[in-house]
């Protein structure tokens, strides 16, 4: 198919824009048959996928209906919308979520500016540049549970930690990050994790910049911060918003530096973690699953908010 | 190919698919079960003394060549999650399940447990008046036996021998809190925290020691008719208290704190008291402590009461759906019988003996010598505590560093969060145990409504 469409398009003059509507094709006879058949073939699989991604959906909604500790399971029952009552009544939602906002927002932030810097640093030839490019991205590919120990008994710890140590240079008392600043804790570790990705991503843009229009900027007489102000910012626009776009889904899962470090002390009870907390600790599989299918709703809604509006990357006005 | 063929084709097809997928979920049902031969699947927490168990499976297997044991290892949560649900499910997954002391009294309750009194009794061989009264009462509910013990702990003080001497500090036998706050703030010092006390959040974590503290300043978190007493005056005084000998004199960046933390600080040469589990001590004294043979061990520290240590212990217990009861007996009766821990000394080492469970165990000579100092202590101890009522109130549940209900897990944890909120001064005392009450009060009228 591809081999027949291709030289379509490269028909297409440069600059014009492309049919909006895709040609509705009538099919008939024979070619019908096939089509119908195909489908048949491709049902089980529909099927599957269908039962797969969504069952656990829906079991998750009838969950939350019901009224189901599970060290009282005597007490089973239908619960009505008592577990969503107990979710907005019982205060410990609002703060998750807005636990979850800073931490993730924070760290999405930090990550996405350091990033940016050492994307800019590495996108230039010098000797062991490879080797630079691996060990930056290194503590990418460390497991979040081992990037929490490291940053709690190696970095952090008030005795011995390396932090610490750096800031008795400056005459700074050492000090007791998790308990102190659980908060800082946390965004430190996610940071420390998600810069590699984020470097990743812009350095992917930087590389697909065209030289030309560098070198144009340049025979302009743009100096270098003007070229990087106003050529290349605006062209990593939508790489940016990719490697927040990302970073953020993969960040708003975190759990293990909160349940390695803070234990979901001092504002850290990430959605992730109260989740866990209900369901695991507390035992409260309907109210658990309340948490969930709520969550799910809030995150639809944020996430198509942000996609139509702040993202170039998926509106097509872009194009 | 024709239409028709072609539409055959494509149900068969379908019918296929389906068929494949949903098999996907039948399989496996029987594996080979030999005739003559029951097998019994056991669920076990994966702590040391349950993987040495492991080992030694051959000796029980001489004795019944008939039984096999099917042993499935998890994490302490995992165990605890996955047992839970079998029993609570009535699945009958498991025939035996270790449980903690916290879940026999509810499970045995719940009758979810097999109840082995009778059991127990019938074997004079067995003698369950060997094991301390305490651990027996803690895995009984109503004075039915629900579960037998397979290793227990309490807590108790540790404090480095060198370091009063220097100091011409002289720890009593019995110490009360004043007293051990005195000494830790006179030996704290820039390099070493006067005392580690346990202050991560978590039911298990800081408020096993914690509760122990409000037990003997007068607190609790019940009383008698399942009213809640967190921001009452006994327990904010024992947590007030905790917090001011933290701050004063113990450990920096408390929240960083649980038992693995404490031990590493106290056996690296950084804490000169710890008070913690009984259990702690063959860490303390190993290898690879800096402080070995320096630690000296009395009693948990005290105020109002007599005795302030805890009591902890894994059981073995039978699922009351298992088909296999008693076959599953005999394997509780090997496991925890006078000659297991002899068998456990002469085998692995004496030092890896189940400890805290049976008196005999502490009269074997190899053991006494391998368990120095504090073995003797530890049967002491263990025998002396009172899970009946650990406070200066009564109260209507067995246990001493938690409360026997289900929900206790969460009502510990959320307030332990809140008083690491008071720790850093991110809230008042007072505002945390008031969070702490209303999540206490919950869980009491549920209680109240059980009753």
């Amino acid at each position: 198919m591809t081999a027949t469409t291709q030289p379509r398009t490269a028909e297409l003059a440069p600059g014009q824009a492309k049919p909006k509507k895709p040609l509705k094709v009538q099919l008939k006879g024979q070619e019908l048959a096939e089509r119908k058949f195909a489908r048949k073939l491709i049902t089980p699989a529909l099927v599957v996928a269908i039962l797969i991604t969504q069952v656990p959906f829906v079991v998750t909604i009838y969950y939350s209906f019901q009224n189901w500790n599970l060290a009282r399971p005597q007490d089973r029952s239908f619960a009505g919308f008592d577990n969503y009552v107990a979710v907005i009544t019982n205060g410990a939602f609002l703060p998750s979520l807005w636990a979850t906002i800073r931490i993730v927002g924070g760290s999405v932030i930090l990550s996405l500016v350091l990033g940016l810097i050492l994307a800019v640093l590495l996108d230039r030839k010098f000797r062991g540049q490879a080797l630079a490019r691996t060990l930056l991205i290194t503590p990418f590919l460390v497991m979040p549970a081992a990037a929490a120990l490291i940053w709690k008994f190696s970095l952090l710890d008030f005795n011995t930690g390396m932090v610490n140590y750096g800031l008795s240079f400056f005459g700074i008392p050492p000090v007791a990050w998790n308990t102190d600043h659980p908060g800082l804790t946390i965004v430190f570790t996610l940071t420390w994790q998600y810069t590699p990705f984020m470097m990743l991503i812009l350095l992917a843009g930087l590389q697909s910049q065209a030289g030309e229009v560098l070198e144009a900027a340049d025979v302009d007489g743009a100096s270098a911060l003007q070229t990087f102000r106003y050529m290349t910012l605006p062209h990593l626009r939508t790489y940016a918003e990719l490697a927040t776009l990302l970073g953020t889904v993969m960040m708003i899962q975190v759990f293990d530096p909160v349940n390695i470090m803070t234990k979901g002390a001092g504002d850290t009870k990430t959605l992730p973690y109260l989740l866990y907390e209900r369901a695991f600790i507390g035992q409260q599989i309907g109210e658990a699953a309340a948490y969930g299918v709520v969550t799910v709703i809030i995150t639809i809604v944020i996430a198509t908010a942000a996609l139509r509006t702040l993202f170039k990357v998926f509106t097509e006005e872009a194009r | 190919m024709t239409r028709t063929k072609q539409r055959r084709l494509g149900m068969a097809s379908l019918v296929t698919g389906f068929a494949l997928a949903v098999s996907g979920c039948a399989g496996f049902g029987n594996l080979a079960n030999e005739p003559g031969v029951t097998t019994l699947t056991l669920a076990s927490v994966n702590n040391p003394q349950m993987q040495d168990m492991s080992e030694l499976l051959g000796d029980f297997y001489a004795q019944h060549p008939n039984i096999k044991i099917n042993l499935i290892m998890m994490e302490e949560n995992d165990l605890r999650n996955a047992a839970t649900k079998d029993v609570a499910t009535q699945g009958g997954q498991y025939d035996i399940m270790t449980v903690g002391a916290y879940e026999v009294p509810i499970w045995g309750q719940n009758k979810w447990l097999t109840d082995l009194t009778d059991l127990a009794a019938s074997d004079p061989s067995y003698d369950v008046g060997d094991f301390f009264k305490p651990v027996r009462d803690g895995v009984s509910f109503d004075n039915r036996l629900y579960a037998v013990p397979f290793y227990g702990e309490s807590s108790f003080l540790m404090y480095r021998k060198d370091l009063f001497e220097q100091a011409g500090l002289t720890m009593p036998e019995r110490p009360t809190w004043d007293q051990v706050a005195e000494f830790s703030r006179k030996l704290n010092n820039s390099d070493r925290a006067g005392i580690c006390l346990r202050a991560k959040p978590g039911w298990g974590e800081m408020f096993a020691p914690l509760t122990t503290v409000v037990n003997t300043f007068g607190g609790q978190w019940y009383d008698m008719n399942w009213d809640a007493q967190v921001n009452k005056p006994g327990f904010t005084k024992a947590v007030q208290f905790y917090l001011d000998t933290l701050k004063e004199s113990g450990e920096r960046d408390p929240a960083s704190f649980g038992f693995t933390e404490c031990l590493n600080l106290f056996s690296q040469d950084r804490a000169a008291m710890w008070y913690d589990a009984t259990s702690a001590a063959g860490s303390v004294e190993s290898k690879d402590s800096k402080v070995a043979g320096k630690v000296g061990y009395v009693r948990a520290p005290v105020v109002m009461t007599k005795n302030s240590g805890w009591l902890w212990s894994w059981n073995l217990g039978i699922n009351a759906e298992s088909k296999n009861k008693d076959a599953a007996w005999q394997f509780l009766k090997w496991a925890t019988s006078k000659e297991y821990a002899h068998l456990v000394g002469s085998k692995l080492g004496w030092s890896q003996t189940p400890p805290g469970t049976r008196a005999s165990t502490y009269r074997i000579p190899e053991y006494r010598e391998a368990g120095g100092e504090f073995a003797p202590l530890t049967a002491k101890i263990m025998s002396e505590v009172n899970p009946k009522q650990p406070g200066v109130a009564p109260q209507p549940w067995v246990g001493i560093q938690y409360v026997t209900i289900p929900e206790f897990q969460d009502v510990g944890n959320q307030t332990s969060q809140a008083v690491v909120d008071a720790i850093s001064g991110r809230s008042t005392l007072a505002e945390a145990l008031d969070k702490g009450q209303k999540i206490a009060e919950r869980a009491g009228e549920n209680q109240k409504k059980e009753g």
